[in-house]
Parts: C-alpha cells; structure tokens; sequence
C-alpha cells in the first residue's frame, strides 16, 4: 500500500496513469494504482491459501480433532439471556453474526465506489463512514470471541482443552459445568477441560467399548496445533480487517476535505480500497468455510 | 460499473448481497442439519457436506470477485493474469491432503506400535485410538 502514500503526494493533477504508465499505452485499460492493488491481492490469497491449507492438512492428519460447532458456541450473556437455554450451546450464532456484519461492509462499500463514479461527494463520504464502522464492529465481535477463548475457555498457542472423545465411556466425575459424574458419551462426543484456580480438571472416565474396555482414563488435551492455527489465521485476518480499516479512515478524510474531487477521476482511490476491503471480506467466506462450517 | 446505469447496478448492488446473506444462513444451517444438531437422528456423511459447503463458498466467492469487485468489467487479459495463477492451489490442496492423510497413517502405525495392539484389532478400532497418544511428542 506504498503506492498509497505516492499517490496522495503526486495527485492534485489526475495525469496519475501517464505518470506511472510510460510505454504510451495502458496494460489492460487499468490504472497502474487499481492493476497493483489486484496482483497484491493476488500474493496476498496465496499467504492465506498456504494457511487455510495447513490447517486441513494438519486435520486429516490427525485422529481427533475439535468439533467448530462444539468450540465457537458461546454468545455474549446480555444477548444469550434473552434466547432460551441462556449464552451457551449455541453453536455458530456468534461467528454467522460476525460474517454478516461483514458482509453488510462489504455492501456498503460497493455503495462508496459507486457514488465516488457519480462524483459525489457527499454520497462517498456517508456510505464510506458506514463500511467503518463495520469493519470496527467485527473487529469488536473478533475481540470477544477471543477474549472469550483466552479469558474463560485458556485456550492458548500451545495448549488446546477442546477435544473429542475416541471411545465410548463413562465419567467418574462431574465438572460442576455439563458433566455429571455418571453421564455416558458416544465416540466423536466433544469436551472442553476447564481450568480452576490455575489447575487443569482433566476429568476420570471409565472405557466402555472396544479393545480398552474397563481401563480407566483422563481427558486428554486436544491437537496443541488447533490453538496456534486459530489464533494466526484469524488474527492474520483481523490484522487485514485493521489495517483496512485504518487505510479506510484516511482514504474517507481525504474525501471529505475534498482531494479527489479536483482529480476527476471517479474517486479511484475508493475504488482501490474497495477492492482490497471486498478481498477481506473473500478471505473470510474462505477462513468461515475451513474453521466453523467444516 | 461500465455498462450499467447507475440505478442499475444500485438494485444489483443490493440483489447480490441479499443472495450472499441467503448463502451464508443455508451453509450455516446445513452444517448444523449435517452435525445432527437441528433434527436429531438425521446426519449427512463428512463428504457430502463438505462438498456442498466448498460450492456454496465458491458460489459467493464469485459474486464477491466478479460483481463487488468488478473483475466481469475487466479486460480478459487481467481476469487471466490474477485468476489463473490460483489454479496452482488445486495442486496444492491434492498434495497437501495426500500428505495429511499419510501422516494420519504413520500416526497410527506408531501408536499400534507403542501399545502393542495386534494388527486386525487397530484396523478395527481406528476410531477408538486413544486421545492420550498425543502426550507422545
């Protein structure tokens, strides 16, 4: 986003694409600034492909690991006392919320870039400010969803308390929570080991089926790899929505004050942010895919 | 947005968020229908899941690329240059899973090995491998 910064420095004549382009002709009848951004976007889908993609290839790899539906079901307690059964077992209320809030940004944004293209200012200003505090309210819901992880659940990069059970059984003790001692579970049933006054409750089960039978076990901690996973890509992504809504702030200033007006151009600096705000918002179809949906 | 008017691509504008929000709430409720967690008793195998969730994420990656960010209004020469490069990561995915599923594999070989379970009673139980192994490294 260098470029950014160039632009706002070369700008007050809107000669910008003979500036940078000087061959004559335009590659692909693109401005420089709006072709750049597109091959960013590109490099920038790969850093993400290569994570979503280790992700699944740790999965597989692996013979248990946290259900999404079973981790991502707390919603915030004011909300969850209005709902029936409270602020828990509710499993993607939260994280399909957030995503509509995005996509509600990304809406919004479309609305900017096409008001910028009737050179209005006012228009581009309103709907800008909007796409804002979108992005600020997702970046709200992602704070508490990790605060809610790292706070009450101490999940961490290297310890994971969310896993699944690979066998039947039965508990020998409660958890003052869900588990009652006594409470059977199927294989493939999740658990979350709770921490009190700093020590881990990994509770005692007794096995009741397959070649165990009878052998008496404690949870187990999930895949440690699903903590450091969680908190790189959706916090690489967090970062993404941040700086997008930084370089949101700024790009929605200068319109205000009026600089692209004297450029005439279509305000396609809005134009360029929007490319990068809506590739956010991609990002994320794919982070909610591999994370909450699978 | 080229060949549209203004009022135009306003209503599309709106009709396709609608149609992202419309695809996010059915993913949303057939991975909980699929999980047993809406009707109880009914789930669908992993497979079958999986494959209509990644259609309906290509579906809204498409609306997202082609109409928010207006790559249909592009030259082709640019919608070649940034799309085609990402048919790398379909390589990438067959690799990269290929691999998992061989690490999954070898895991379960050393935990058949630490145990000293026969051979007949892991290929059995391979969903009933303990949790615990994971302590190993």
């Amino acid at each position: 986003m260098a470029e950014t910064a160039v632009h706002t420095a070369e700008h007050d004549h809107h000669h910008d694409m003979d500036a940078h382009w000087d061959g004559g002709s335009r590659p692909f009848k693109a401005s420089y600034g709006k072709l750049m951004m597109w091959y960013f976007l590109l490099s920038d889908a790969f850093t993400f492909a290569g994570f979503l993609i280790a992700y699944g290839t740790l999965r597989v790899s692996m013979q248990t690991w946290p259900v999404p539906d079973f981790v991502f079901s707390t919603i915030p307690e004011t909300v969850g006392n209005l709902l029936p059964g409270g602020a828990h077992h509710k499993p993607l209320y939260f994280v399909t919320f957030m995503t509509f809030v995005l996509l509600f940004s990304s809406y919004t944004m479309v609305r900017a870039v096409q008001e910028g293209q009737q050179e209005n200012k006012k228009g581009v200003v309103f709907w800008m400010v909007l796409t804002i505090l979108g992005g600020m309210g997702f970046l709200g819901c992602q704070a508490w969803e990790w605060n809610t992880l790292i706070a009450k659940e101490h999940m961490t990069i290297t310890k994971n308390p969310f896993s699944a059970h690979t066998e039947a059984g039965k508990y020998l003790e409660g958890d003052g929570h869900d588990i009652k001692a006594g409470d059977t579970f199927e294989p493939g049933e999740s658990y979350l080991i709770h921490k009190h006054g700093g020590e881990w409750h990994n509770l005692k089960y007794e096995v009741t089926e397959g070649p165990n039978t009878g052998q008496v076990k404690q949870q187990a901690f999930g895949p440690k790899a699903f903590g450091a996973l969680f908190f790189f890509i959706t916090g690489f992504h967090g970062f993404h929505v941040l700086s997008g809504v930084i370089f949101l702030i700024i790009i929605c200033v200068n319109a205000a004050s009026g600089l692209y007006v004297k450029r005439k151009n279509g305000y396609e600096m809005v134009e360029k942010i929007g490319l990068y705000w809506h590739f956010v918002d991609l990002v994320w179809v794919f982070v909610f895919l591999v994370f909450y949906l699978l | 947005m080229g060949h549209l008017t203004y009022e135009e691509s306003k209503s599309k504008a709106l009709r396709i968020i609608i149609i992202l929000g419309v695809i996010t709430i059915v993913e949303v409720l057939f991975a909980l229908l699929g999980k047993g967690y809406l009707i109880s008793g009914v789930e669908f195998p992993i497979s079958i899941m999986a494959i209509a969730m990644i259609v309906m994420s290509l579906v809204k990656a498409y609306f997202i690329v082609y109409e928010f960010m207006h790559m249909k209004y592009e030259v082709p020469g640019l919608v070649k240059s940034v799309l085609l490069p990402t048919l790398l990561l379909v390589w990438a995915i067959i690799a990269f899973f290929y691999e998992g599923n061989g690490w999954n594999k070898s895991r379960a070989n050393l935990i058949k090995k630490y145990k000293g379970i026969e051979d007949t009673q892991v290929e059995k139980s391979i969903g009933y491998i303990d949790a615990e192994t994971y302590k190993l490294d």
